[in-house]
């Protein structure tokens, strides 16, 4: 398997060789925090977070009055600790994030090389299908989805790379569109080489960029989804916790001034997708900097 | 010109024939259809009688020709929740969405244009960076978050504006904030790079080098033709607005299609959920059509491309 | 009696991003220009002929500075002028042709919009005044039915005919020195004869001067009264045209003329000149063009030469210039 470990190697090559300069520090500490959190969730947070105590709710950060040590960032409505479902949600949204975005960088990575290496009436049906597909609103179809299929996290998961992997088809099209114009592409022609080899061992590593680029911005975009998607009560079920769940719970208290059921998840997500992209942002800039359109 | 209006039209029923297969199939393939097309808390017996109705043991191409025919006369389902067509359901609240999707336009151009304006004139300069900042946060921050905290502190703490219904001027005050923030970044940052882009024209260095005041070039010469592409953008995000909107209706209870749809989810009323999507997906085909069109008018080269 | 234009030391350059990178864009340029006369500014692309052109008129883009010289136009020293007084000046005492037409006028705007926009600055004109001061103008460009041309878009004139328009924008308030950057290249062939001649007709008509940008020889030799020729950011050669075209004294200005191809030549190929122009970035020690001259010696690998005088008004900056008699180049 030439072609994948050609691209692995590319891929660690790239970040290898990335130097320092202007590297995004904050942003990759805090995405790194999180993922820290969402794996060790288990060690680090003080309570099990689907677990409440009845007579223990609403209670308020430990700064404020009425809050205690006990639960440092407060309780929700049915007494859990919130900083516990916070970090249990880190790995939610990590989970869901990471594979809804791989999945979909998969799928519309694959297609878009398809449709733009073959060409012909590959390209022509492909493409259709993509416009068509990335006319539908987002959310409205993963919501439409989530009503056909039922939610679960794992399904959640494959909604989300269902209704993302056409960002990516178009992009790397567009991509291996120019490339195909290369004299090494052409060279590899001359050579004999079948067009499965050459979109696995030319193309592929090199719309890798596109593709690790897209995937960072389209981390936050994925994330945002999934929190929208659990706060209208069609994502991650309950009692799991997820950042967007808090949200939809915290809107319960909201009139009755709990603000930190909703402020504290909130922030969590914000600064999650800030953090992306900013990291995206670094990247494209470092990878290939004609990508600045993206 | 014609040809080119022709095959774009052709494109586009394509795209729309698509979209309702790819609807149809998903629904009769991932799903129960007979779970889903049916009331909540039907029985066993029920069941079995819709499937001979609804045509679910028929081969599928034939169901699909079922759907297409009662799609074209304007028959999405009966709301089972409302009891009423969906169509005309959703026509009554579309008037809604679309007042709030104006509202938070217009929000979203008179910041997002300014600023951009302003972040290109001084680039890399103070304004700029602080655009980049804004920009940053617009695309970062959840628009129902945005408007959570906005009920938290216009409603709870100061008492300033309502937090839910709509009937006066007050009520869209948030929800069209909400709601327009995100393109409120995304517009300020096209209308950045255009107005950079145009500023490094050569009409705009003949304009100088006619010794034009400098802000006199930057207001005839370069806003008109930067705000082109904004404002096709802005037509397209119109349209977008209507459909993202399912959240910050929600949070504000806004009686919108978004509202309908976080209903019909709710209620398990699936041909709601179905018909939204469809009618959702149709809206903006057909606005990337007009869209496409008009920068063909506007920019003679692309008629010829393809 | 003193020059229209006196330049004297003149260099720009480009400084790259955190002020690494310097780039002498102009270097060390040097040149006058009486009224009424045409000079032609001859160099490959890279050269730094264009950055010459926008030097003078100080419209450098961002990253560019003037790092030496003295520009002196009608006794005035541009380049500690103000900005207010330089916009003054820019459109009104002298003014530029870019090369693209298509790319020059604002498409939004009309023909008569972009014309009447210069005199209702400069010259303060009413709407009518200038609206009726623009069709004369495009008369005098030598369009046909001015009054309905006036109200026409860019797009909807042929590319010859907006160059025309280009120019009228330029002669609207009657400067004193035109600068023409390649005017006719964007051009047909057919169309460009024409052009040139409306130019001349028009510096005769109003005792223009002109700067004359251009790569083609042919062009110059036409049109111009003195040449001079760039490479690298300097000014290789300089003099009346008749003398360069008959003796040039720097080996690259030989090259050029020699690559004109000739009717009546019985060689079998053109002769191109051997390598590439190189990257003002990093250019070659010594002189510039050292690595393409076929007449290169030791001494123009390691020193630059200065300008040096060959004839009267003659003057080239090469070291050969040194060791030949006056007025007795031999052609290479």
């Amino acid at each position: 398997m030439n072609g994948s470990r050609t691209a692995s190697l590319t891929v660690a090559w790239r970040f290898a060789s990335l130097r320092v300069e202007g590297f995004p520090w904050i942003p990759a500490l805090i995405l790194g925090v999180i993922a820290l959190l969402a794996v060790f969730a288990d060690v680090v947070a003080p309570y099990n977070p689907e677990v409440g105590v009845l007579g223990d709710r609403f209670r308020p950060p430990a700064w404020q009055a009425g809050g205690s040590e006990a639960h440092l960032l407060g309780t929700d409505h049915v007494g859990r600790d919130v900083l516990s479902r916070l970090i249990f949600g880190a790995r939610v949204s990590m989970v869901v994030g990471f594979t809804a975005v791989i999945v979909a960088g998969l799928l519309g990575t694959t297609l878009g090389i398809l449709s733009g290496y073959l060409g012909g009436w590959v390209d022509q049906v492909i493409m259709r299908v993509t416009d068509t597909w990335l006319a539908l609103p987002a959310l409205t179809f993963a919501i439409f989805l989530a009503a056909v299929v039922g939610p679960s996290m794992w399904n959640i998961v494959i909604i989300l790379a269902a209704v993302y992997w056409t960002r990516y088809a178009r992009v790397i099209r567009g991509e291996v569109l120019s490339l195909r114009e290369r004299d090494f592409v052409r060279l590899a022609i001359v050579a004999g080489c079948s067009k499965k080899t050459i979109m696995r061992r030319h193309i592929l590593p090199n719309v890798l960029n596109s593709a690790i680029v897209l995937g960072t911005l389209m981390l936050g975009v994925v994330i945002v989804t999934e929190a929208a998607l659990s706060f209208l009560g069609v994502g991650v079920p309950p009692p799991k916790p997820a950042w967007g769940l808090m949200l939809a719970d915290g809107k319960k208290g909201l009139m009755a001034g709990y603000w930190w059921l909703t402020v504290l998840p909130g922030v969590c997500i914000m600064l999650m997708v800030l953090s992306a992209n900013l990291l995206g942002d670094w990247l494209r800039v470092k990878l290939d900097p004609q990508l600045r359109q993206l | 010109m014609k040809r080119f209006i022709v095959k774009r039209l052709g494109y586009s029923l394509l795209s729309l024939l698509l979209l309702t297969l790819i609807i149809f199939l998903l629904v009769r393939l991932t799903g129960d259809p007979s779970v889903l097309l049916v009331e909540p808390g039907a029985s066993k017996e029920d069941l079995v009688a819709i499937r001979a109705q609804l045509g679910l043991d028929r081969p599928l191409w034939v169901q699909y020709g079922q759907f297409m025919s009662s799609l074209l006369r304007g028959d999405f389902g009966h709301s089972f929740y409302y009891r009423t067509p969906v169509f005309e359901l959703y026509l009554s609240r579309l008037p809604y969405s679309l007042a709030l999707a104006l509202a938070a336009m217009a929000f979203s151009l008179l910041v997002g244009i300014p600023s951009g304006i302003l972040a290109a004139v001084y680039v890399n300069r103070w304004w700029d960076s602080a655009g980049k900042i804004f920009a940053l946060l617009g695309l970062s921050l959840p628009s129902f978050w945005v408007g959570l905290v906005m009920i938290l502190f216009f409603s709870v703490y100061l008492g300033w504006l309502p937090s839910s219904g709509s009937g006066t001027a007050l009520h869209i005050v948030m929800p069209a904030f909400a709601l327009g923030w995100y393109f409120a970044a995304a517009h300020m940052r096209l209308t950045r790079s255009s107005m950079l882009e145009v500023l490094g024209s050569e009409y705009v260095k003949l304009a100088r080098l006619k010794g034009l005041p400098e802000k006199f070039v930057i207001a005839k010469h370069a806003f008109k033709n930067a705000l082109i592409p904004v404002l096709t953008l802005a037509g397209i995000n119109l349209v977008i607005m209507v459909n993202v909107a399912v959240v910050v209706e929600t949070v504000f209870a806004w009686p919108g299609v978004g509202r309908l749809l976080f209903e019909g989810i709710s209620f398990r009323d699936f041909p709601v959920v179905q018909a939204t999507v469809l009618i959702g997906g149709t809206m903006i085909v057909i606005v990337n059509f007009f869209v496409d069109i008009l920068y063909a008018v506007i920019d003679p080269r692309i008629r010829y491309e393809r | 009696m003193s020059a229209l234009l006196e330049v004297s030391g003149l260099s720009t350059q480009y400084v790259g991003a955190r002020g690494t990178r310097v780039t002498r864009a102009v270097d060390d340029v040097s040149f006058t220009l009486e009224a009424g006369r045409t000079l032609g500014i001859v160099g490959e692309s890279g050269s730094g002929k264009t950055t010459l052109a926008l030097t003078l008129m100080r419209l450098l883009p961002p990253g560019a500075r003037i790092a030496a010289g003295s520009v002196r136009f009608e006794g005035e020293e541009l380049l500690h002028k103000p900005e207010a007084e330089m916009r003054a000046l820019r459109g009104k005492r002298i003014a530029m042709i870019l090369q693209d037409p298509m790319a020059s006028l604002n498409p939004l705007f009309t023909v008569g919009d972009q014309i009447a926009e210069t005199l209702r600055v400069h010259e303060h004109m009413s709407r009518r005044g200038a609206w009726t001061r623009a069709r004369e103008l495009l008369g005098a460009v030598n369009i046909a039915a001015p009054e309905r041309r006036i109200g026409e878009y860019p797009h909807e004139l042929s590319g010859g005919m907006r160059q025309r328009v280009v120019g009228a924008i330029a002669i609207a308030c009657g400067p004193k020195l035109l600068i023409a950057d390649e005017p006719t290249t964007s051009l047909d062939l057919t169309i460009q004869a024409q052009y040139l001649q409306l130019l001349r007709e028009i510096q005769r008509e109003r005792g223009l001067a002109m700067i004359f940008i251009t790569h083609n020889l042919g062009i110059v030799a036409k049109m111009c009264d003195a040449v001079a020729v760039m490479y690298a950011g300097r000014l290789v050669e300089s003099g009346p045209v008749r003398r360069i075209f008959d003796a040039p004294a720097h080996p690259y200005t030989q090259a050029l003329i020699e690559s004109i191809p000739r009717f009546g030549d019985t060689a079998s190929r053109l002769t191109a000149i051997e390598g590439q122009p190189p990257d003002p970035a990093a250019l070659p020690p010594g002189c510039a063009f050292h690595p393409r001259c076929p007449l290169v010696m030791d001494r123009c690998r390691v020193e630059a030469p200065p300008d040096l005088e060959v004839a009267a008004a003659h003057r080239a900056r090469c070291w050969l210039a040194v060791e030949m008699p006056a007025g007795a180049a031999a052609k290479g």
